[in-house]
């Protein structure tokens, strides 16, 4: 079977005909597959979700129980059957519960990544590369000036500052779901033991992640009277804090940013960040590279992100590849995105 | 060099200017000889490397990378070296998550300035590429801004020194008083800072000797102070600088032309230099002006920016824009200090000298003779009919030292103030506003403002300071409240004939500008007051800029 005829382009969103299901779709449909809990990839309304159940778990701290009428749970490794489809999640170590979901017909298997990261992640099961002949790829920092530097390296430049400027509040802006949770988690592995801070925002997830056991340790929520006595803490928020009004109340804070853009100077000067983190929960570069080879997959579909880049390296490699021209994606690691827990 | 490259990379990202300090300081206390002393060459522009050019970097980064990615990874960081940088082809570091274990060591800050020192031009494509496998991505970057000499972080000379300083608990102008004797590494210097050796004897023949700086003059302190105790001259809108000459052990005779925080920039006035020479200033310094003087006439600010911030100058810009001591103090002559004496005498010493050496390129500042405070006070609103004459135009304002004064470094209370001339002041349109840095990151606080060309805004110019707390606070509810548009980080904000926020801009000057679209660039320009009793309709129009120019010429 034509990979084209397994996997197709619609308004909503990537849409197996045989299967009749989509994956990750961008608005409501009867059956959706869901690679990981991201909002832009994860939506409310569907009939029926298919996804691991900590995906499930965070759509309904998100959108509340009622998020879909029906929902199953997948369990990495586990096959399913819908229409004569086989499907197969395997972890993606981008966030807690992320898959790549496998999806074959007819002697075709395409494997739909969703995003993914290869770096070890104490809050999330490590990506497992999965053979295929088709891969659909994410492209998020698709360029080689991207190369993330280990996080253990950038926590410790953090905690460097920290020691440094005693004083001062630290305020890293981080995703609320994963970002957050990934940073607390490598604090604490670089031997940091006080409790920290977090912006009200990331309350629940973070909740849910120490039900799941992540090595968070003791984590407060920042009360409104709180601001002014965090001198020499360090505060976890979302991105869009660090320009709020929220974050103007801490005593003399250093802004920092983890992400992913923070590689790119212009970048972290433009949004104001003192202190800028390279740290991503996307593959870099080389992961990238390296993951397309992996698969031994004959064809890549490159999506949201620097595209032609990807596309032109796979190219220059013998491999079929095109873009994938995916609509409705964000970048939760830019950090202009709203953040939808903070309203 | 990795932790000159973690200084370099914090300090590219921090605003405050404390905060940089305390960076600068941690750094240089607990960096080893020569390193630091490195470090701070290349803070302080002692350092340069001739044969590193941009070229050379492109050339060694074609060589190792596909063009395409090459091209496209350049369009999207839009800096030369940080995309060579970032791009270079690390050994080692591709496996997944397995770490290099048999790279050579990175090598050390000393390392590449002793080594480029003596790097011939056919062997440093070499060099540097050698270094560059064996540093990682902020290693790579640093070097290559070190080298191309476009560190660009912000950290002056005076901040650096400063840094250093607080090392000994001493005072900025202790180090800037023995300074121009010192080579990097500067290993005395620091032996010095830490109290394990004396001061270093500053062998500079033709010596930078701190400058005396003024207070602005408050209108209500007029009433505490007698005008008898005072002489004024007019402040002329220039840049400050010393011509110090002297003679080293050997004998042989040194001149030397230095900027107000000490910078030395003799190599781009060959023709002050050379005046000194024929005018046989002696071992002498003095205190001055430099002006560009054409057909006997003070030309305005715009005209000397021609000849500044430049490492040389070619003969054609001598020629063309001729520069000009105006003298205002004589600090030592023929190897006596003179600072100790009371400004009145200087000033005597100063007229004899000025007499001596008759040089069409020196001239001594005139006082602006007054009796009352009233007096100066229309001799400053007038600077043509008190004696200033055609120059008046170059005049911004009157300086006012006591008579008794003697020269100090700093800037104290009291013997010296500055009274600048009122700033001009125009109503425009707030156009577009932009985040600021620092404490004030999450406020919108860089204004972008326009006049009017017929029925058009144009932009003519950008503030970012001026206004209160609580109006800045107004000003950023009122960008938020009114964004028409947004491009990155800039807002464009509501500007109608009838919808908008008029601010009263104040500058200082007007330039010309080939670079700005309304063909005028603001001086100093701030926000004096938000005018919420004016509608857009009613603020200036480009013109009343422009006859400013004209007037001007």
């Amino acid at each position: 079977m034509a990979a084209t005829d397994l996997l197709t382009l619609t308004p909503a969103g990537l849409y197996c005909p045989p299967g009749d299901f989509y994956v990750d779709p961008v608005r409501a449909v009867p059956r959706a597959l869901i690679t990981h809990g991201h909002s832009d990839h994860a939506r409310a309304g569907h009939g029926s979700v298919l996804a691991t159940r900590e995906t499930l778990a965070i759509m309904a701290i998100r959108y509340g129980a009622n998020f879909t009428r029906a929902q199953q749970i997948a369990a990495y490794g586990d096959t399913h059957d819908i229409g004569g489809v086989a499907i197969r999640f395997h972890p993606a170590g981008h966030v807690l519960g992320s898959a790549q979901i496998s999806v074959e017909h007819k002697g075709c298997r395409i494997v739909v990544s969703g995003d993914y990261k290869r770096e070890r992640d104490p809050t999330c099961a490590p990506f497992e590369p999965a053979r295929c002949d088709v891969f659909i790829t994410e492209a998020t920092f698709a360029l080689p000036v991207f190369r993330h530097p280990p996080a253990a390296r950038e926590i410790e430049r953090l905690l460097r500052s920290h020691r440094l400027f005693p004083e001062r509040t630290h305020l890293v802006g981080a995703y609320g779901l994963g970002k957050a949770q990934r940073v607390m988690a490598l604090l604490r592995e670089a031997g940091y033991e006080r409790p920290i801070y977090m912006h009200g925002a990331a309350e629940k997830l973070t909740e849910f992640f120490l039900c799941e056991g992540a090595p968070l340790g003791e984590v407060h929520k920042v009360a409104a009277a709180d601001h002014g006595k965090l001198a020499g803490e360090i505060v976890i928020c979302p991105p869009t804090a660090l320009n709020d009004l929220w974050s103007r109340k801490f005593s003399d804070p250093v802004n920092a940013f983890a992400s992913g853009w923070m590689r790119i100077r212009a970048r972290a000067r433009q949004s104001g960040v003192e202190l800028p983190l390279v740290i991503s929960d996307h593959a870099d570069w080389d992961a990238l590279c390296a993951t397309i080879l992996e698969t031994q997959c004959a064809e890549v579909w490159v999506t949201h992100g620097q595209e032609e880049a990807l596309v032109h390296w796979a190219q220059s490699r013998g491999l079929r590849a095109r873009p994938l021209h995916l609509a409705g994606y964000g970048d939760e690691e830019a950090g202009d995105t709203i953040v939808e827990e903070a309203q | 060099m990795n932790r000159f490259a973690a200084l370099l990379d914090r300090l590219a990202h921090e605003a405050s200017r404390n905060a940089r300090l305390r960076l600068l300081t941690d750094y240089f206390s607990t960096t080893a000889d020569p390193d630091r002393g490195y470090a701070l060459a290349a803070f302080t522009g002692a350092l340069s490397f001739k044969h590193a050019k941009p070229t050379l970097l492109r050339t060694l980064i074609a060589e190792r990378t596909d063009p395409m990615l090459f091209a496209l990874s350049y369009d999207y960081v839009g800096d030369l070296a940080e995309t060579v940088a970032l791009m270079w082809p690390a050994g080692g570091e591709v496996d997944l998550g397995a770490s290099g274990h048999n790279r050579p060591p990175s090598p050390t800050l000393s390392d590449i300035v002793e080594t480029l020192h003596h790097t011939k031009k056919a062997d440093l494509p070499q060099q540097l590429a050698g270094w560059l496998d064996q540093l990682d991505e902020d290693g790579r970057w640093a070097l290559l801004k070190l080298i191309t000499g476009a560190l660009r972080i912000g950290v002056s000379a005076r901040l650096a020194k400063t840094a250093i300083a607080a090392i000994g608990h001493k005072a900025p102008d202790d180090v800037e008083h023995i300074w121009h004797g010192l080579k990097p590494p500067y290993l005395d210097l620091f032996a010095w800072l830490e109290g394990l050796a004396d001061a270093p004897q500053s062998s500079n023949p033709a010596p930078f000797r701190p400058p005396m700086l003024s207070h602005a003059l408050e209108v209500v302190e007029f009433e505490t102070l007698a005008p008898t105790d005072f002489v004024a001259e007019w402040k002329w809108d220039g840049i400050r600088v010393q011509a110090s000459a002297g003679r080293d052990e050997a004998g042989r005779y040194a001149t030397r032309l230095y900027s107000r925080t000490g910078e030395d920039i003799s190599a781009a006035f060959p023709d002050v230099l050379d005046a000194m020479q024929e005018a046989g200033f002696g071992e002498t310094a003095v205190d001055g002006e430099l002006l560009i003087v054409i057909d006997g006439r003070v030309q305005p600010f715009g005209v000397l920016q021609q000849r500044l911030n430049r490492k040389t100058v070619s003969a054609k810009l001598v020629v063309e824009f001729p520069a000009h001591v105006r003298v205002y103090d004589l600090l030592s002559e023929n190897g006596e200090d003179l600072r100790a004496l009371h400004f009145v005498e200087r000033r005597a010493r100063l007229e004899a000298f000025m007499t001596r050496i008759e040089n069409p390129r020196f001239d001594l500042s005139r006082l602006v003779l007054f009796e009352t405070w009233d007096e100066l006070a229309r001799a400053r609103r007038d600077p043509a009919s008190a004696g200033a004459g055609d120059d008046a135009q170059a005049v911004e304002g009157v300086m006012l030292k006591r008579r008794d004064s003697i020269y100090v470094p700093g800037r104290p209370k009291g013997p010296w103030f500055k009274w600048k001339r009122d700033p001009y002041a125009v109503d425009a349109v707030l156009m577009y506003a932009q985040r600021g840095h620092g404490k004030r990151s999450s406020f919108y606080s860089d204004f972008t403002f326009g006049v009017w060309r017929g029925s058009e805004l144009v932009p003519v110019g950008k503030a970012y300071f001026g206004f209160t707390d609580v109006e800045l606070v107004e000003l950023d509810r009122f960008v938020r409240d009114n964004t028409v548009n947004r491009f990155g980080p800039v807002r464009e904000v509501t500007h109608e004939i009838d919808k908008g926020l008029v601010l009263e801009i104040a500058f200082e000057g007007l330039n010309r500008s080939t670079r700005h679209k309304s063909g005028v660039a603001m001086r100093f320009p701030r926000i004096a007051r938000i005018r919420r009793d004016k509608s857009p309709r009613d603020a200036d129009q480009l013109e009343i800029l422009e006859a400013l120019i004209g007037a001007a010429r």
